[in-house]
């Protein structure tokens, strides 16, 4: 049961640190020029083969 | 930003069959479910629809509708959508289709044998997670089957980056799988009986955790997904602001893991849990919000779409019922709110807000977006679709309205005192029976929602006939480059994660834990949190085996066991509960409803009855009980006690921790017959002269005993204290 709790708050440390980084880069505009991937789903199906292509972005 | 892709263009397959198989069956068991939605509803109204019958009586048989339409209806919805989109935002078919088939085929079996094994009275008792042990096994093998595939599926992709409803998936996938199994930790006693591993406060805290995250990762999660796929596809306009969705994404996983004790205000759960668990719920509205106006706002500039398509129709509803309910639910979190909705039909109000307006209306939306596109045709009639539409928004609110009104009522009737500090309603059916007709218009509006999903079913199964199954679709995408590792310069971190689906997988179930193991681990260690009673002991072999009654005919559907510390409730009921006397409550059954008075306190000197009262009122609750909507259970007057389960349920306990002594169990039916006949003893003169029949090896002995020992143990200790 120990080494459980040991675990628990090793996780719980590198979680929060994570957090705080995310924290810290949506405050300095990490994610301004995410943009691209909202247009691409359109483009996926029933689309003429031919022009299903525009993965590139 | 670099090219991922290579040259090669790679011909493929989508598999539509899956997504139809699991289309239909979300069409099936949304109709089931929701029809048994209809019959409890009705049955709050005219008790004599529980039929005098155990396997259709209300206990039994709500479980019933809220697994139905929320792991049948919804369960099949999310399979659906998923399985859709999945393979089209990763350009690629599911990794196995056999897994898909298992999922499929293994996820129906579950139901039915829920469908089986509720109304016979195989029930844990803990909401929403009802199923015996078995059937839990089955699940947490059917949701790893699914989560397995979904993996294998982002790992062979061709299109590198993650939009963001697949991360809504994954987090799905791996929350729903943690709060499984953390919550079904239980003791098997016998093949469909088992005890729950926590006892009183902290199997309340684990079980609330759980309900309240199956709402969020069961309900809300997977649906974000879909709405995040499903919109801008039937607007045909990229989401309004793809950066907004990925905050919302990660601030809602981290903040709805912790709202759980908002479940638990007021009760015997520590306080700082519960303000915790009202900070995070508040805090919630914020990610909740974004998600609901980034929906909306897609639809900027193009409501003419909405007019003309009823696909958006239903979700631009769904997405406002989102946004109303994620309103709601931090508001009803504020203790304030809180004291006077909690146990009442406000609470049932508002989780129809969220499942008739979001769940139902987003699914009718994909399944008019899918059918059309799986069966290469237009909806078979799109008047039809719009009658769905406004018949379905006016069931909600039929639905919805009188329901606030009614909790509302009858909480202000709860706590009313007259001018000499008396209750002004000290009896509890007369709160009841008041509300009676806003139970009717609940059922109307049910019905006429009921209607628009009839309506529905028929017009998707024309739209079937007319157009043709596309089985496979086609397709094609150019291979993936492989992963280049590191950053191109210019792209941020998160590109990163993106690409890394077990990363991300690791980091989201890092997340969600804390949340959860903050809460939980405190509460099992220290010992503090959970005062002791020196007078509560555990229950003798014949209240035990009432107790399993009580939980086997789901009176926790409409009783609580909690009496919250407000002096309208101390009134009514006595002292108000403390958490040391549920120590040995495997599981807890504090409720969440209020449909009859709390019974925490039944036996005390307070609320007493006689022990015949009792037998006559489960016989016919009517006989003594003037309108009261309470089912009668004449069954357990006919029914033998199974006494040869007592020895392994004694076992059972001690192995949990319950003080039973060493050895107890093989002599534990001797005291549990002796008590059985003094109970029979004492009211058998009285009852034979009613007419009644009175053998002290009833069902019904059982549960009285047990009925009479509640709230009687703190009672000893108040006795004692006043002695010396
Ligand atoms: C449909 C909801 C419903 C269910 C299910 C239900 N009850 Fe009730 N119960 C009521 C209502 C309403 C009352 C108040 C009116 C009355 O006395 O019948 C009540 C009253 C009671 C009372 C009297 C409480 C008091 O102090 O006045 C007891 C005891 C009781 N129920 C036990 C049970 C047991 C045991 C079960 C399960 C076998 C059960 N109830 C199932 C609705 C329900």
């Amino acid at each position: 049961m120990g080494v459980l709790i040991i675990l628990i708050l090793v996780s719980l440390a590198v979680a929060l640190a994570f957090l705080f980084a995310f924290i810290w880069s949506v405050k300095s505009g990490q994610y301004e020029d995410d943009y691209t991937p909202s247009v691409r789903m359109l483009f996926d199906d029933e689309q003429d083969k031919s022009t299903n292509t525009d993965n590139q972005s | 930003m670099s090219t991922s892709t290579s040259g090669t263009v790679e011909k493929f397959s989508y598999d539509n069959n899956i997504v139809r198989l699991f289309a239909n069956a979300t069409i099936l068991w949304g109709a089931v479910g929701m029809l048994v939605g209809l019959l409890v509803a009705l049955q709050m109204i005219f008790p004599v629809l529980n039929m005098n019958l155990e396997y259709t009586s209300f206990g039994r048989i709500r479980p019933l509708h809220t697994n139905a339409v929320i792991f049948a209806f919804v369960g099949n919805g999310i399979f659906a959508g998923v399985y859709y989109s999945l393979q089209r935002l990763l350009k690629t078919r599911m990794w196995s289709d056999l897994l898909s088939r298992i999922n499929f085929w293994g996820w129906q079996l579950i139901i039915v044998s829920a469908a089986i094994t509720l109304p016979l009275g195989y029930t844990t008792s803990k909401e929403y997670a009802e199923l015996e042990w078995p059937i839990d096994i089955a699940i947490a093998l059917i949701w790893v089957v699914f989560g397995w595939n979904l993996f294998a599926t982002i790992l062979k992709r061709r299109e590198r980056h993650l939009y963001v409803a697949i991360w809504f998936y994954i987090a799905t996938f791996v929350t729903v799988a943690v709060l499984h199994i953390v919550n079904s930790f239980e003791l098997p006693v016998s093949m469909f009986k088992s005890y729950s591993w926590y006892a009183g406060v902290q199997d309340a805290l684990v079980q609330w955790w759980y309900g309240h995250n199956a709402v969020a990762f069961f309900l809300t999660t997977p649906y974000l997904g879909l709405m995040y796929y499903f919109i801008p596809k039937a607007a045909n306009r990229p989401v309004f602001s793809y950066r907004l969705s990925i905050i919302h994404f990660w601030a809602l996983i981290f903040l709805y893991i912790w709202a759980g004790p908002h479940h638990l205000l007021y009760t015997a759960l520590p306080d700082w849990a519960q303000s915790l668990g009202v900070v995070f719920s508040v805090m919630l509205i914020a990610p909740s919000w974004g998600g609901m106006i980034n929906g909306l706002l897609t639809l900027r500039g193009a409501w003419d779409k909405v007019r003309d398509s009823v696909v958006l129709k239903f979700m631009v509803v769904a997405v406002t019922a989102y946004g109303m309910s994620t309103f709601e639910g931090p508001m009803l979190s504020l203790k304030s709110v809180n004291a006077i909705a909690h146990f009442t039909d406000w609470i049932i109000a508002h989780v129809h807000v969220g499942a008739l307006g979001w769940n139902g209306f987003l699914t009718f939306g994909m399944l008019y977006y899918l059918f059309p596109k799986l069966y290469r045709t237009q909806i078979f009639s799109t008047k039809l679709a719009n009658f769905h539409f406004w018949i379905g928004t006016l069931g909600i609110l039929f639905y919805a309205i009188p329901l606030y009104w009614a909790g509302f009522t009858q909480s202000q009737m709860w706590n009313d005192f007259d001018s000499n500090g008396f209750l002004e309603y000290p009896n509890f059916l007369y709160t009841v029976t008041n509300i009676l007709p806003m139970y009717a218009y609940r059922a109307i509006g049910g019905s006429l929602y009921y209607i628009g999903v009839i309506v529905m079913v028929y017009n998707l199964i024309m739209t079937a006939r007319v157009g043709s199954f596309q089985k496979e679709e086609a397709a094609e995408a150019p291979a993936l480059a492989k992963a280049n590792p590191g950053l191109a310069p210019g792209e941020h971190w998160h590109r990163w994660i993106e690409r890394r689906p077990v990363q991300m997988l690791v980091w989201a179930l890092v997340m969600i834990l804390i949340g959860g193991i903050i809460e939980m681990v405190p509460t099992f260690l220290v010992k503090s949190n959970v005062p002791t009673i020196a007078t509560v002991k555990p229950y003798t072999p014949l209240e035990l085996q009432g107790r399993d009654i009580y939980i086997k005919e789901g009176c926790n559907a409409c009783h609580t066991q909690m009496v919250r510390p407000f002096r309208s409730e101390t009134e009514r009921y006595g002292e108000y509960s403390k958490a040391g006397e549920f120590v040995y409550d495997h599981p807890f059954l504090w409720g969440s409803k209020r449909t009859g008075p709390d019974l925490a306190r039944e036996g005390s000197s307070k609320l007493r009855k006689p022990n015949s009262w009792h037998f006559e009122h489960m016989y016919d609750p009517r006989s003594v009980s003037d309108g009261s909507i309470m089912p009668a259970y004449p069954w357990l007057l006919e029914k033998e006690l199974d006494t040869s389960t007592t020895a392994a349920k004694i076992n059972a306990m001690i192995t949990l921790g319950v003080p039973y002594e060493e050895g107890y169990a093989a002599i534990a039916n001797r005291d549990l017959v002796k008590q059985a006949n003094e109970i029979a003893d004492e009211m058998r003169a009285q009852l034979e002269e009613e007419g009644f029949e009175v053998s002290a090896d009833r069902e019904i002995i059982a549960l009285i005993a047990y009925l009479q020992r509640l709230g009687t143990d703190i009672e000893k200790t108040n006795e004692t204290a006043e002695k010396q």
